[in-house]
């Protein structure tokens, strides 16, 4: 087991690479740092020293790859691609044009995301799974119909209008919960059930759609028909042969978005007032910061490969019949 | 004369349009993919969906010749001046909804603008109150008479709408008769869908005249009109998207697939590295990217119209990029599975070449994933806008979005008392765009993949 997750993490080496340099291409091979220069100080106050001025405190002054004017080992180190790029991989992301260290703030702000997102993930999965299940026990039913026609209904609308419907009904027309906003302590619950719920609820119709299929296709095996043949009653095959054979392939699918879960929701936090690691990344886009949304990318790779080797494993520990090797 | 404007944009979608069409004229579909298709389309949910996204995608064409108004010509000079604002054959149909702009928000059917002015009465006396509309109910002489004038001109917009669409649907009753008899085109639901569209046209276009029947938006123009607008923005992202990822994944996936072997390894590593990263992310950065190369190259883009399509081609691009991967997946196992069939085995024995078995015998047998990915990822691209709209790398603000609609009906939605139009219009033309998408996408995979379901669902 050991020798495998090391040797997976092993291979996930050339794509982090991979990602690296692809990222590195497209912030700097397609325009140069110069342009990227004269593209955010505008036309107005374009002058030589104002474009080294802007390089020289992002570090960009560097050249891209060589560095003729170094010897020995700096003339590759003391490089764009070497201080912008190479060190993401040992997590030195640098700092943002406001020249915060992006590191501490990935430390701090993945807790309010976590605290968002985890909720989110496991009650939707719960409920979703719950009520597929109730769906495929009474399937070939209109009950089963309309809950499809909703599910499709829910599938089809775009989450921006869940959060701001929501935030409409909830936070002003009705006033329960506060519209946004977030505290450090347990007082920041009220802030937190009203993303919560609309998390749960855009997930929702999706959800339902593919675990049905799952369950469908589970109730249309050999052992399901055993079980009934031999008298089980309908309700102990729902919740004793079908629900935990379901749940192996609904388990191992989810679990690559577990590590994930610590970047929160873009969309979510930033509506929301959540200062997590979604609302980082938007302000970065937003502000053009460069820097933030290249250590976002590759931070989300690395938690990305790291959740494709959990779901290997998880195959394991779900299904004896699978041995990693 | 009016001056012609072309677009890249417009250009790929009718060569997009054009190609599909001579495709299925040249190329005689196997029995096999017809009696596919006809399960869609003799279901009356497959047919009545497709029917509406073919009235989205017209209306998208519609919008999409663009041209230039010329400036009335002046005295001194033969030359003939074009007015900077470029219209398109929508606008000419639409013209009475164009041109009448408000000063600010207004309600749908309003004839009193949301806000407060400062006036002065006729004995030059200064008061607040609502002024009235320019355009909106300006035939009405005061309040009492709006719902008369709106239920009565409902009424002969209905009654108008029935006649005429009575008339359509009597040819093409008698056209079935004679020509199509016993089609499997579920004839009467598409009749009562057509109907129902052809008087809700009707309807929109007499009161449209003289209501702004969704109200105005903050510079006072028609959200109406902006939301019709938008429709081309819809259409054209999830279609040309869907058309840059397709290539990708047929070449990459087939080739990984067939070839096996190093080529395997090297499209795996590619599409590996491309997918681990972000969706949004990967989308944000290139936009980022390609705003600054903008920025640097503004002497090639002299219109503002040229400016937003480059950025709006590049954004359909890089959604291209994101997505093919995971058709590209499913493409290799496919192909995996494909080509260790005896027949393919036998056109190899035969002596056909590698580009002759790749194109005769395992790309026909593959392409239902294509249709059912690109349909699939088609309504996944139109809700993806909204969400990059927000975040500020979606579409230049200059063309008209439902994602840019809903970004500006944030801060109406907490005016006081709320501007609700804007978010709703958009809401309701874009859910029924994707709705019927999603529907018609399920009746496709029903049809052409019913026992892949499961893996359809779960790898996009």
């Amino acid at each position: 087991m050991w020798s495998y997750i090391f040797r997976r993490s092993f291979y996930a080496l050339p794509i982090l690479i991979g990602v690296n340099f692809f990222t590195f291409a497209l912030f700097f091979l397609i325009n140069s740092p110069d342009q990227m220069a004269q593209a955010q100080l505008g036309i107005k106050h374009i002058s030589p020293e104002a474009v080294h001025e802007w390089k020289k405190a992002r570090g960009y002054d560097l050249p891209l790859f060589v560095n003729d004017e170094r010897n020995g080992f700096d003339t590759v180190t003391e490089t764009i691609f070497f201080e912008k790029s190479v060190r993401l991989f040992i997590f030195d992301f640098g700092k943002t044009d406001e020249g915060r260290v992006i590191l501490d703030e990935i430390k701090k702000r993945m807790w309010p995301s976590l605290a968002v997102a985890l909720p989110v993930f496991l009650v939707g999965l719960a409920v979703s799974i719950f009520v597929s299940l109730i769906v495929v026990m009474f399937r070939a039913s209109l009950f089963e119909f309309s809950v499809m026609v909703v599910c499709v209904a829910m599938f089809s609308i775009s989450s921006m209008f869940y959060i701001i419907g929501g935030q409409f009904l909830f936070g002003k027309l009705w006033s329960l919960v506060p519209v946004s906003g977030f505290v450090a302590d347990i007082g920041a619950l009220k802030f937190l059930v009203l993303p919560i719920i609309i998390g749960v609820i855009s997930g929702f119709g999706g959800g339902v759609r593919i675990y049905r299929i799952i369950f469908l296709e589970e109730a249309n095996k050999d052992y399901i028909r055993t079980a009934r043949a031999k008298g089980v009653s309908e309700l102990a095959i729902l919740f004793r042969h079908l629900f935990p054979n379901g749940l192996i392939p609904i388990l191992t699918g989810v679990v690559v978005v577990i590590p994930t879960l610590f970047l929160g929701s873009l969309v979510t936090e930033s509506f929301f007032g959540i200062p997590g690691l979604g609302s980082f990344t938007i302000d970065g886009i937003r502000a053009q910061d460069f820097s933030i949304v290249r250590s976002m990318v590759f931070l989300s790779s690395v938690l990305y490969i790291l959740g494709l080797l959990l779901t290997d494993i998880s195959y394991t520990i779900a299904d004896p019949r699978v041995r990693l090797t | 004369m009016i001056k012609p404007i072309v677009l890249w944009s417009d250009i790929f979608i009718f060569l997009l349009v054009l190609g599909l069409v001579g495709l299925f004229t040249y190329l005689k579909p196997s029995s096999e993919t017809q009696a596919n298709w006809r399960k869609v389309f003799e279901s009356r949910l497959g047919f009545c969906t497709f029917m509406i996204l073919c009235l989205y995608i017209f209306i998208a064409l519609l919008d999409s010749l663009h041209f230039q108004k010329p400036l009335p010509s002046t005295e001194e000079s033969s030359q003939v001046f074009y007015s900077n604002e470029v219209l398109s054959i929508l606008d000419l149909i639409h013209v009475g909804m164009l041109d009448k702009e408000e000063k600010t928000y207004s309600a749908p059917f309003a004839m009193y603008s949301y806000s407060k002015e400062n006036m002065f009465s006729d004995s030059g006396q200064l008061y607040r109150d609502f002024p009235r509309l320019i355009h909106g109910g300006s035939h009405l002489r005061d309040d009492s008479e709006r719902m008369k004038d709106i239920v009565s001109k409902t009424l002969f917009a209905l009654f108008k709408g029935i006649i005429i669409s009575s008339i359509l649907i009597g040819s093409i009753l008698l056209i079935r008769r004679t020509y199509f008899y016993g089609t499997f085109l579920p004839v009467n639901s598409a009749c009562l869908l057509l109907g129902i569209i052809v008087t809700g046209w009707i309807w929109v276009v007499e009161l449209g005249a003289y209501y702004h029947i969704l109200g105005t938006n903050k510079v006072g123009a028609d959200v109406l009109y902006q939301a019709i607008k938008s429709i081309r923005t819809g259409i054209l992202l999830g279609t040309l998207a869907a058309l840059f990822a397709v290539p990708f994944a047929i070449v990459f996936g087939i080739s990984a697939g067939y070839f096996k072997g190093k080529v395997d390894d090297a499209i795996q590593y590619l599409y590996t590295t491309l997918s681990s990263i972000p969706d949004v992310l990967l989308i944000a950065a290139a936009v980022l990217v390609i705003d600054v190369y903008i920025e640097n190259h503004t002497d090639q883009f002299n219109l503002l119209i040229y400016r937003a399509d480059f950025k709006f081609l590049a954004l359909c691009a890089i959604f291209g990029l994101t997505s093919w991967t995971g058709l590209c997946r499913l493409l290799r196992a496919e192909t995996l599975k494909v080509s260790q069939l005896d027949y393919v085995n036998a056109a190899r024995a035969f002596g056909v070449s590698h580009t002759g078995v790749i194109t005769r015998h395992i790309l026909p047998n593959v392409m239902h994933l294509v249709i059912i990915s690109t349909v699939l990822n088609f309504s996944g691209f139109v809700l993806a806008e909204s969400v990059l709209a927000y975040i500020g790398v979606g579409v230049d603000a200059s063309m008209n979005s439902w994602g840019n609609m809903i970004n500006s009906a944030r801060q109406e939605l907490s005016r006081d008392p709320a501007v609700w139009w804007s978010i709703l219009s958009a809401f309701v033309f874009m859910f029924i765009l994707v709705l019927s998408a999603n529907l018609f996408s399920d009746k496709v995979r029903d049809a052409f993949d019913p026992r892949g379901l499961r893996r359809m669902r779960l790898d996009l």
